[in-house]
């Protein structure tokens, strides 16, 4: 995972509340069984006028011409609520997304931003449309403001560690409550059904 | 002290992490056609495997086809392939697969209780947001992404921080013809589509207790449209019923274990909720978030524009009247027995309206389907003007496959009525079996209280 550490950006304001998952990237967009080719659709039935001629809607904010390579979105209140599609956090990246900056997120989508070095950042988001920002996850701050981010997550993001390679040195731990709870809850277990 | 998600938790934590996270145990793992593939593919690709392959299971339920008669073709366009990759690398992987032509095969939530894959007190994660479901059965599951799923797998555990816990009070008793829908619906509207703000909930009151195991499931399967971590309902006698002797539960539920899952008489919750479930009418979402509900006697409040605009309907419209051109019958949400019971009893002897496009029944599981075929519930459903299809996840959302003009409208069972959910522009109005009969049968958005 790409660590994230400070991250310097005009944000483009996506004004909503509640926006899902079948809007950052509707399910026939997701045509692959992998994690890429995704920012084409991403935002596809509010960004295009005609979807299947990818025709622009120079309305949407990420059309905006303030918005070429720009990597923080503002969100609404529920960012990401919906399916658990983590190809909304794909999508995102893909597109060149680094951060959301949302009063409030759906926790599936949270967690998924965190396991692609996709920062959330919980705050109101007041007058910062089109603003350039500037976020210092060690310093916890955008533009000097404080926000507040579990130490686990702010530590997996600082230096972009692998979660699976990370929780494999803890086999050891794992192994022996594993051991225990066979003994607590054998019915759990379930290689006799095979 | 604890709440019955710190009991699960606690039991669960394998260790702590430096950063202060828990490493959970997980007991059940999940997957879909869907995006199972991308989690076995990326999973191979770095060389990992599976740790205990006997623990997690396949389903078939996203994009299959619901035709009678049906193959690994779809109607939504390449899907054959999420069928055929994710088939191979779950097999690679040892994984049991419940496939498309399996008599156990049908939407995940449904079938996981079905087998006894859901146990009490147990962790289940799937890549799908409406593993709540089976927090109905005093599981602590949940919805996660391909990249957890992918974890969950490799290492048996999750690393995790523990979420808040809310208690929701349901006291007093549902109404004639007001369902476990219509309260998942009441409580949305009430306090909002962030009402539940990542919180672990558990729904508490006679309301609650009164339910059957298909209504609480249709009540913790919405605890995602609720913004909640997850679901759960403290399993009682009828919870342990319903699992004893399937195929993959204990024969009974006898060990001294079982008596603990309850959340202590002075648990703390960090949040707490109530609502009278005597005063919830029939509900019926009438915009573009399942926040915007209302009672099926009621007019539109004034919303968000963007919202009447894409719904085409406006503050102060009743929304009883309201023409529809397809009705809806199935979803993780509503598609079990008793939901296609209660929906044939108000359809026997009638049929639905000419002005409807389309009707459709399709089962959550084939189990579902056998049983309902086996009461005549598919002759009923039928003689009235439905189609009786497959099983599968169906027009819940829309993948490229079944669809329908833009600007029809849909009155469905099922859990989102986001914009584009069932298809470009379609207007889906969300709400219980009943009123998905009782508006087939007027042609227009319908009082099921008027037909029983």
């Amino acid at each position: 995972m790409t660590p994230f550490t400070t991250l310097t950006s005009v944000a483009i304001p996506l004004a909503r509340n509640n926006v899902d998952t079948d809007a950052i990237i509707p399910s026939r967009e997701m045509r692959s069984t992998g994690r890429t080719g995704l920012a084409d659709g991403l935002f596809a039935p509010w960004r295009y006028l005609d979807v299947d001629a990818r025709v622009a809607d120079p309305a949407f904010p990420l059309n905006d011409p303030r918005a070429v390579g720009a990597q923080i979105l503002l969100g609404g209140e529920n960012f990401g609520c919906g399916s658990s599609r983590e190809h909304a956090v794909w999508a995102l990246a893909e597109w060149g997304i680094r951060a959301v900056i949302a009063p409030s997120f759906a926790p599936i989508f949270k967690a998924n931003a965190l396991r692609n070095g996709l920062l959330p950042v919980e705050l109101p988001v007041a007058d910062w449309a089109w603003a350039t920002l500037t976020i210092d996850l060690a310093a916890q701050t955008v533009n000097g403001v404080g926000f507040a981010i579990d130490a686990e997550a702010k530590l997996m993001l600082l230096e972009g560690l692998d979660a699976i390679a990370l929780t494999l040195k803890a086999r050891g731990a794992i192994d022996a409550w594993e051991a225990a709870d066979r003994g607590v809850r054998p019915w759990v277990y379930l290689e006799a059904m095979r | 002290m604890p709440t019955l998600v710190d009991k699960i938790w606690d039991h669960h934590r394998a260790a702590t992490t430096p950063g202060g996270a828990d490493l959970i145990a997980i007991d059940r793992i999940f997957l879909h056609e869907r995006t199972g593939a991308a989690a076995l593919k990326s999973m191979a690709a770095a060389g990992r495997r599976v740790r205990d392959p006997a623990r997690v299971f396949v389903g078939m339920d996203h994009i299959v086809d619901t035709r009678p008669g049906r193959s690994d073709q779809t109607l939504m366009p390449g899907g054959q392939g999420f069928i055929s990759e994710t088939r191979a690398a779950a097999k690679a992987a040892g994984l049991t697969i419940f496939d498309v032509s399996d008599p156990d095969q049908g939407i995940v939530h449904v079938i996981s209780p079905e087998l006894g894959i859901v146990l009490p007190g147990c962790t289940l994660v799937a890549p799908d947001s409406h593993t709540c479901t089976q927090g109905a059965f005093g599981a602590l599951a949940w919805g996660i992404g391909s990249s957890e799923a992918e974890h969950a797998m490799v290492t048996g555990t999750l690393r995790l921080t523990r979420p808040k816990t809310m208690r929701i009070r349901l006291d007093g008793r549902l109404a004639a013809g007001v369902t476990a829908k219509d309260l998942a619906l009441a409580l949305l509207a009430r306090f909002g589509a962030g009402g539940g703000a990542g919180h672990a909930v558990e729904y508490t009151g006679a309301a609650v207790a009164a339910m059957d195991m298909e209504a609480r499931q249709t009540l913790c399967n919405m605890a995602t449209e609720f913004s909640a971590f997850t679901g759960i309902i403290a399993p009682d006698e009828a919870a342990y019923a319903a699992l004893a002797g399937r195929r993959y539960a204990p024969a009974a539920f006898d060990a001294p274990w079982w008596q603990s899952l309850h959340s202590d008489a002075d648990a703390h919750f960090d949040a707490e909720l109530a609502l009278d479930a005597g005063q919830v009418a029939p509900m019926v979402s009438w915009g573009t978030s399942p926040e915007h509900s209302i009672a099926i006697d009621a007019a539109l409040p004034a919303g968000p524009a963007r919202a009447h605009d894409y719904i085409g309907l406006a503050a102060g419209t009743p929304i009883a009247g309201t023409p529809i051109d397809v009705a809806f019958i199935g979803s993780c949400t509503n598609s079990r027995l008793s939901d296609l019971r209660r929906a044939a009893a108000l359809l026997k002897g009638r049929r639905i309206a000419p002005g409807i496009k389309k009707a459709l029944v399709v089962p959550g599981s084939s189990a579902v389907k056998r049983e309902a075929e086996a009461e005549g519930l598919h002759a009923v459903f039928q003689a009235a003007g439905f189609e009786w299809r497959e099983s599968g996840c169906s027009l819940c959302f829309y993948a490229g496959g079944e669809g329908f003009p833009p600007g029809s409208r849909t009155i469905s069972s099922t859990n989102r009525n986001f914009e584009g959910r069932q298809g470009p522009g379609i207007r889906t109005h969300i709400a219980s079996p009943e009123t998905v009969v009782a508006s087939a049968l007027a042609g227009v958005i319908a009082d099921p209280r008027q037909i029983a």
